[in-house]
């Protein structure tokens, strides 16, 4: 006589049984068997969203009614993200890339207790301990070939760094195993599937997010105009789109976002190409921002400068027969640099939204107002930066693509890897190619 | 046509059972009987029970459990052993019998078990007497090889997850996720083609600005893929078809990955293909054999066939087969050398002097082994001790592999990833302790066997600025004096 087991103490899903998807958004939780049936809020616990702002705001504005207060904490907030903005420009790129990597953990934390609440999986054995472990290893490794890219002088001078230099993928991927071996060792017979799923969620969010935050530091290397200049273009065009669509708004532009609008879209390319334009005028002249920043072996530090390079040098550019008429001028003098900032600005009106509709769409799929509610106003800080993603891609791929050559350090750090015939070989046919180019005389062969 | 004599009426029921609602009567054809079974549970306050069964045949024991799974109960957890639960969908077919007819004639004399026995064998030795086959045609052929294998593996999870979602309609899907597979085999392969046959690449006019572009054109077309994602999003599917996006991208991340590190493993040597793949092989093999004389003590919850005797013995037996095979190998250029585009010969060839590696060393052994054998010295393949290191890693971390794949299956509720090759399931059940080996091969390689790759350092040489060069041309200079390679002067 077989008694059938108990369900109701399981936390397992259910059995997969085919049902139709096609009700509504509820049903298709219930559908795919998800404990997570309720459809509004998706946790008891986090606080509602209402009222985060500080006290002193709140004191502040208390006189105005609830819309327009809205409209001034976003307002302060905007002009205080702003200037903080400006303030670690100032402070320089050790301050930016610690203020990147700190994002790029709070951008993680929200994902990943969304995926919690999602999943009902926060007592999870081990699995808050494995998410940051696999998040730690992930930025080892980045950090680690960032390191061994860029500050190939200190790390030739100093030997332990040497050794984790040159082994740093087999440590990196042991990390890496550890915590795989740790994941399969822990898997419990009633959460196999929600552990899956909270591998999974784990590791896209790491492929989403950390691999950006490093390319926005390899963008910082090249100079710092390349990690300014983008994401104030992204800004400029939420700012922009926003103002454009307040005032001339009418058709609607997705039904993902519905507040955004056709006028708001194309009115913001316009604005932002535009304030592209003049903003790269205004930075391209100063050292600080154009330089790559270098790891200077001598003075222990970082030094941003530099000759600039041909991108940032004015030049004269003869205008279409067209604008001549227009503008009176038959030449215009303007940096390279901003014909590269039209390109910049075209993707981050046209395509950077889509990152946002991502963000929108995966807010309405998990039934989240905001990521968190870190930023009063705003929401977390993945609401701030989820334009920002595909930005900073394009633009590091725009850069290997268009702008830069191989990085000199670099690839005098493999060489000296080399066997000595190898390197012999190569010192060779660089000889006879700088000769013939002139740059070297082939007679003289002192230094 | 079913049978009441055999179910009791509802009043008559044993008190343990409650107060019963409602009778459900069934029957069902027991796997592999012939003949019709009535099984009779009842539905109560307390959910459906059984309460009164017939078994007529050992076969109605597993009917039983697949009728409480349908009408609502779980299923039983106790199914350690091989009940194939009605899993995933209502449209994949019992995966009973996709033996071929021919095998099916040929050994139907036996009983269930051996037949399973023996298919399995057939299959194992085909695929190996495959496995040299292709190893013989060469290496382009391996590399279609592994392409199709990654293919059908994707093909494989794409489908279980369809299945685990119910989304095989969700509109748009299918054609976004082998799209995103073609973006990341053209970004992967694009890469290798570049890395490697540089000088062919070089050349070609349309294959240079294909390679000089390349990151660009595989972000753009990913982006293209990206915008299609979310123009698709439809109101009433949101979640699933970011499930499904997530899903997507975390196999192509496994298996694309895993199949150009195996490719860029080949372009080494198909020594550092052949090996670890054989090691992985033998090592299944040998667990599984000294797991079936000598097995005891079970290993992990995961997989209660695996035990202590067969991992351990596995792995002394897959260290003695990789030293083995190395050595065998080692000999042969084919196998040995790396694969490279002949510029002057204008083909692809895999024909070189045998790196130190691969040449014959003596190294002197401890004196207790030298009582043993007899010899002071032993001749030795470098690389042997290198197979060492990973046939070690073969029987020690693959078969995390291995686990990591049944827990993803019990995970999801099915017995095998499909049903392509008949005894042993799908291509992915075949390859799920591979995975990590290749990570593993290639991360060694680059880490303690090959430097960078000089023709490719040659290339970024020459692409940078005058005044770089020259830079660092004169470290170089003086690197090369300090060696004593260059003469001062010279």
């Amino acid at each position: 006589m077989t008694e059938p087991r108990r369900r109701k103490a399981e936390k397992e899903p259910e059995n997969l049984s085919d049902k139709d998807v096609d009700v509504d958004d509820k049903a298709g939780l219930e559908v795919d068997g998800e404990p997570d049936l309720k459809p509004d809020s998706d946790i008891p616990d986090v606080p509602p969203s209402n009222d985060s702002t500080p006290e002193v705001f709140n004191k502040a504005l208390s006189g105005l009614s609830s819309r327009w207060k809205n409209w001034w904490i976003r307002g302060i907030l905007s002009l205080a993200m702003i200037s903080f903005f400006f303030l670690i420009i100032y402070l320089g790129p050790i301050v930016l890339m610690l203020v990147v990597l700190y994002v790029q953990i709070k951008c993680f934390h929200e994902i990943i207790t969304i995926g919690y609440r999602v999943y009902h999986s926060y007592e999870l054995p081990w699995f808050r301990t494995l998410s940051w472990y696999i998040l730690l290893c992930v930025n080892y490794f980045f950090y680690g070939e960032t390191v061994a890219d860029y500050f190939g002088g200190l790390v030739r001078r100093e030997v332990p760094l040497q050794f984790l230099v040159r082994y740093h993928r087999f440590i990196s991927f042991a990390m890496y195993l550890a915590g795989f071996c740790m994941f399969v060792l822990s898997l419990v017979k009633k959460h196999y599937r929600l552990q899956f799923y909270m591998f999974g969620w784990t590791h896209v969010t790491l492929l989403i997010i950390v691999t950006q935050s490093h390319l926005v530091i390899q963008n910082l290397f090249e100079g710092m105009i390349w990690f300014i200049v983008p994401i104030s273009i992204v800004i400029c065009n939420d700012i922009m789109a926003y103002l454009f669509g307040f005032f001339f708004g009418r058709t609607p532009l997705i039904k993902l976002s519905p507040k955004k609008t056709w006028e708001g879209f194309i009115g913001g390319f316009f604005a932002t190409v535009v304030f592209g334009f003049l903003f790269s005028y205004a930075l391209s002249r100063y050292n600080y921002f154009v330089c790559p920043v270098e790891y200077s072996s001598e003075t222990n530090s970082f030094i941003v400068d530099c000759d600039p390079s041909v991108l940032f040098h004015l030049q004269e550019y003869t205008l279409p027969p067209v604008l001549q008429s227009i503008l009176g001028w038959d030449t215009v003098h303007l940096y390279p640099f901003q014909i590269h900032s039209i390109a910049l600005s075209t993707f981050a009106s046209l395509i950077g939204p889509f990152g946002g509709f991502f963000a929108s769409g995966f807010k309405r799929a998990f039934k989240i107002k905001d990521f968190a509610d870190t930023i009063p106003g705003h929401g977390g800080i993945m609401d701030r930066f989820d334009c920002q993603y595909l930005m900073a891609t394009f633009v590091h791929v725009y850069i290997t693509s268009f702008i830069r050559g191989p990085n000199p350090s670099k690839v005098l750090q493999q060489l000296l890897v080399l066997q000595p015939e190898q390197q012999l070989h190569i010192y060779n046919i660089l000889k006879s190619y700088l000769t013939e180019k002139g740059a070297l005389q082939p007679a003289i062969n002192e230094q | 046509m079913i049978r009441n004599e055999s179910c009791l009426p509802v009043q008559e029921l044993p008190a343990h059972c409650g107060t019963a609602a409602s009778p459900i009567q069934t029957e069902w054809e027991a796997a592999g009987d012939t003949e019709i079974t009535t099984l009779c549970i009842w539905r109560t306050p307390h959910g459906v029970v059984p309460c009164h069964e017939v078994l007529h045949r050992a076969g109605a024991k597993k009917a039983l459990l697949l009728i409480m799974k349908r009408a609502g109960e779980s299923e039983s957890t106790t199914s350690g052993s091989d009940v194939k639960l009605d899993s995933s969908s209502a449209d994949t077919a019992p995966s009973v019998d996709n033996t071929p007819e021919v095998l099916n004639k040929a050994l139907s004399g036996l009983s269930s078990r051996w037949k399973n026995w023996w298919v399995r064998g057939i299959l194992t030795l085909a695929m190996i007497s495959f496995f040299f086959l292709i190893i013989y045609l060469g290496p382009m052929v391996l590399m279609m090889i592994v392409l199709c294998v990654q293919i059908k593996c994707f093909h494989e999870i794409i489908l279980i997850g369809y299945n685990v979602y119910h989304s095989y309609h969700l509109p748009w899907f299918r054609t976004l996720s082998w799209y995103f597979l073609l973006c990341a085999n053209y970004f992967f392969y694009g890469e290798t083609v570049t890395d490697t046959f540089f000088a062919l690449v070089q050349r070609e006019e349309p294959l240079r600005i294909l390679s000089k572009y390349h990151r660009f054109i595989s972000f753009a077309l990913y982006l293209a893929g990206f915008c299609m994602f979310v123009l698709s999003l439809v109101k009433k599917h949101y979640r699933l078809q970011f499930y499904m996006f997530g899903w997507t991208h975390v196999t192509l991340l496994i298996v694309v990955t895993q199949s150009h590190l195996i490719i860029h493993n080949l372009f080494d040597g198909m020594i550092w293909f052949i090996v670890p793949i054989s090691c992985v092989i033998c090592n299944d093999i040998m667990a599984y054999m000294f797991g079936f004389f000598f097995g005891r003590t079970p290993l992990i919850k995961l997989s209660p066939k695996k035990t202590w005797e067969g991992f351990i013995g596995g792995f002394f037996s897959t260290v003695l087969f990789g030293l083995v095979l190395s050595y065998v190998m080692s000999g042969y250029k084919y196998f040995v050398c790396p694969f490279e585009f002949n510029n002057d010969a204008n083909s692809f060839t895999v024909d070189c002097e045998p790196s130190e590696l691969f040449q014959l060393q003596d190294y002197s052994i401890p004196c207790l082994a030298q009582t043993i054998l007899g010899s002071e010295s032993i001749r030795l393949y470098p690389f042997q001790i290198h197979s060492i290191a990973l046939s070690t890693f073969a029987s020690l971390i693959s078969p995390f592999g291995g686990f990591f794949a049944s827990g993803f299956k019990r995970a999801f509720k099915i017995k095998d990833f499909a049903d392509t090759i008949p005894g042993h399931g799908g291509i992915m059940d075949r390859f799920d302790c591979q995975y990590l080996m290749a990570t593993f091969v290639n991360v060694y390689i680059a880490s303690f066997i090959r430097g960078p790759n000089p023709s490719k350092l040659l290339q970024q040489l020459l692409a940078l600025r005058v005044d770089q060069q020259l830079q660092i041309f004169k470290s170089l200079k003086a690197n090369l004096i300090q060696k004593g390679v260059l003469q001062n002067g010279a």
